[in-house]
């Protein structure tokens, strides 16, 4: 009793461990619970998430969706004469009417198809021939393996319009100009899909199984077939959904090389919708949310995988 | 002996086949990358520094040495490599839309990282539904750019606008979105904010997860209330995801297209009619795929335009690093790593001591448990022989 005052301060700066054996068990959880707790009013896990939290999170998310809400509102006006101001943020009984014009307008199927023909070669390209690479430079010994990954990030950062010039020329002589084939092309390969898989397999794929699969009689390609392809699903699928995005939302260079062909890509149907009715934006606004609109419904059932990419590529990139 | 000579024929060609494999496949799985790569990227590389040198005409095509013509003034009737670039530094437009770029660059990095930095403190807690918050800050990632163009350039509209409609109700002056230079800069980074800031605000999120918790602890331990820690520890923790950030947002913040494109309220954009929201690459675009009536369209210019362009990103990312490296505080990374080592230290003093005392402890309980023991011995001798029995029967 009379040793409690001296011990007080000593209590504050033991561990949980030393102080219940020193004083006993209850005090040593005791004085554990309460440091937990005060340390995790901070860390990673446990900052209790009060009203504040909650209230700011949702404004966030309202914020984000004010523009989704102008669109549809704006695309669903009776009439253009209402497509400004405040009526336009009233939503009238034209959605259905002006969704069949815009729809009609961009030749919604084609410019779907085209988009998604582009979206998903691209991507399965990317996605194969990042794996292969990234297989090889993570897993097997090579000379010149260094400089050519060094080479690879290297690439990462030459901007995009850098090339736009000269693939321009290139695609016209190819006699490629307004085809769909010249959107798909460059995007075949990708220095970032090659980064993102070569540091994915080095910590996923344990030597010990590419040597079990030698052993037992595979040839290399058989080896990256049945053991790289399969340790890889999680990061491939990461980058399929991500390249899928990239060039689905793509306007700049297929607006370029499509020249006339204007409704054989969504993003481009859209933008020269909006030349098109300039004067009448509950049509162009249909448009956009026609073209938007197969982007969120991918959204809302791989959103999770989303996340978790954008956060699983944070901490390894 | 024919059958014995092809098998061994064949052994030997298997095992070359297999040797060869062997060597040649690390070479043969990246091979496809770096040939398309070489085909898409490098050549095009090399290419645009040639036609940067070219009189180019997009629909004519190549008419030799470039010409800077009389915008150079004396000499400029001679051909040059430098042309080009001669002639598009003297362009009013060109100095124009650098302003621009850097300007909406400005806008729309700053407030972003400050707001994706709040976002992820804020995701940072343990919150119920957690992966519904997260995928509710994604969500404007998958709207094109283009189409959140046409979006905002309603909402920024000038004359009947929501944002101006709403600031006339309250008494305000409507502010020209589109007329004003910097207001147009403003509105155009808005809607690159809305596009990015959940994005960025999830890789910071990752990051700030990743940072151990007895860092955490010892800055708790050491009396550092929130703001403090954030500030002291969670910041220089986050270098190197923000020098990362940062860097990805120059580079693609510095390129900007679709977003001025769309914002124009009218046919076929190109910043404004002064140029108050031209951008270098609506300038490059301009100058050598849109040029149709004023002059003629010239792909040597546009290729001297991305050249330029591609110096100034790469200055700028330079730049960042080593602002962001100075921004967020070497020294304070350096005392945090002393920190973290005098409280490891401490610790593992007290761990000692703590150890000893228990030590003491457990002596002096053992001398009492035997002084017990001692009297408790024929007792418990003669439970343990009934135990015994039991069990035998």
């Amino acid at each position: 009793m009379s040793g409690q005052p001296r011990n007080a301060g000593r209590r504050n700066e033991l561990s949980g461990a030393a102080l219940s054996q020193l004083y006993g068990a209850g005090v040593g959880r005791a004085a554990t619970r309460t440091r937990r707790r005060k340390a995790l009013a901070m860390t990673s896990e446990g900052r209790r998430a009060g009203a504040g939290t909650y209230i700011v999170l949702v404004v966030t998310i309202l914020l984000f969706l004010v523009p989704l809400y102008v669109a549809v509102s704006i695309a669903s006006q009776d009439s253009s004469a209402t497509q400004y101001g405040v009526q336009a943020l009233i939503p009238g009984g034209g959605l259905w009417r002006n969704l069949v014009r815009a729809f009609g307008a961009i030749r919604f199927w084609q410019a779907l198809g085209g988009t998604f023909f582009v979206a998903t070669v691209v991507s399965l390209s990317t996605v194969f021939f990042s794996t292969l690479a990234g297989y090889s430079f993570s897993k097997l010994r090579f000379r010149g393996r260094g400089v050519l990954f060094l080479i690879v990030i290297g690439t990462m950062t030459i901007p995009q319009q850098l090339s736009v010039v000269p693939l321009y020329i290139m695609a016209n002589k190819a006699g490629l100009f307004g085809s769909l084939w010249a959107v798909v092309i460059p995007g075949l390969v990708s220095a970032f899909g090659v980064f993102w898989m070569t540091q994915y397999l080095r910590d996923a794929l344990p030597y010990e199984l590419i040597e079990a699969a030698r052993v037992d009689g595979c040839s290399m390609f058989r080896t990256f077939l049945s053991v790289a392809m399969p340790a890889a699903r999680p990061a491939a699928a990461m980058l399929f959904l991500f390249t899928f995005i990239a060039q689905w939302t793509n306007y700049f260079w297929p607006m370029l090389i499509l020249g006339p062909n204007k409704n054989s890509m969504l993003t481009v149907a859209a933008a020269a919708l909006k030349g098109a009715y300039f004067t009448d934006y509950t049509v162009v606004m249909a448009g956009v949310c026609l073209t938007t609109a197969p982007l969120l419904l991918l959204f809302f059932f791989a959103g999770k995988q989303l996340v978790s990419g954008i956060m699983a590529g944070a901490v390894k990139g | 002996m024919t059958v014995v000579q092809s098998r061994a024929a064949t052994d030997n060609w298997r095992t070359r086949l297999g040797r060869f494999e062997w060597k040649a496949s690390p070479y043969l799985y990246v091979a496809p990358f770096f040939l398309l790569f070489a085909v898409v990227g490098l050549f095009p590389l090399l290419y645009t520094m040639y036609i940067a040198t070219r009189q180019y005409n997009t629909l004519t095509g190549d008419s030799g040495v470039a010409i800077c013509g009389a915008t150079c003034g004396a000499g400029g009737a001679d051909a040059s490599i430098w042309a080009n670039f001669q002639w598009v530094l003297h362009q009013h437009s060109f100095w124009i839309a650098l302003r621009n770029s850097f300007s909406i660059f400005l806008l729309s990095t700053v407030p972003q990282m400050i707001l994706a930095l709040f976002l992820a403190w804020v995701l940072n807690a343990n919150l119920k539904a957690r992966t519904f918050w997260r995928m509710g800050v994604l969500l404007p990632y998958v709207v094109a750019p283009s189409a959140a163009g046409i979006i905002f350039s309603q909402i920024f509209s000038d004359k009947m606008g929501v944002i101006n409609v709403a600031l006339s109700a309250i008494g305000l002056q409507p502010i020209m979105w589109h007329a004003s230079a910097f207001w147009s800069h403003v509105a155009i980074a808005t809607i690159v904010n809305f596009r990015w800031t959940g994005y960025n605000s999830l890789i910071l999120l990752a990051a700030m997860q990743a940072i151990p918790d007895d860092v955490m602890e010892a800055a708790v331990v050491d009396g550092a209330g929130k703001w403090r820690t954030f500030w002291s520890v969670t910041l220089p923790m986050l270098r190197p995801t923000l020098i990362f950030v940062i860097i990805t947002s120059t580079i693609g913040g510095l390129q900007i297209f679709d977003e001025p494109q769309m914002f124009h309220n009218g046919t076929s954009g190109y910043g404004g009619p002064n140029g108050q929201y031209l951008t270098l690459s609506l300038y490059l675009w301009d100058m050598g795929f849109n040029k149709v009536t004023i002059g003629q369209p010239n792909l040597g210019r546009a290729a001297a335009v991305a050249w330029l362009l591609f110096l100034i990103i790469v200055a700028i990312a330079v730049l960042n690093f080593f602002l962001t490296q100075w921004l967020a505080a070497g020294s304070h990374a350096k005392t945090d790593r002393a920190r973290l080592a005098e409280y490891r230290d401490r610790q593992r003093r007290e761990y000692e001591s703590a150890k000893r005392a228990g030590l003491d402890a457990r002596q002096r309980a053992a001398r009492e448990r035997s002084r017990m023991d001692a009297a408790a011995a024929p007792q418990a001798g003669a439970q343990a022989g009934a135990r015994a029995e039991g069990r035998a029967s």
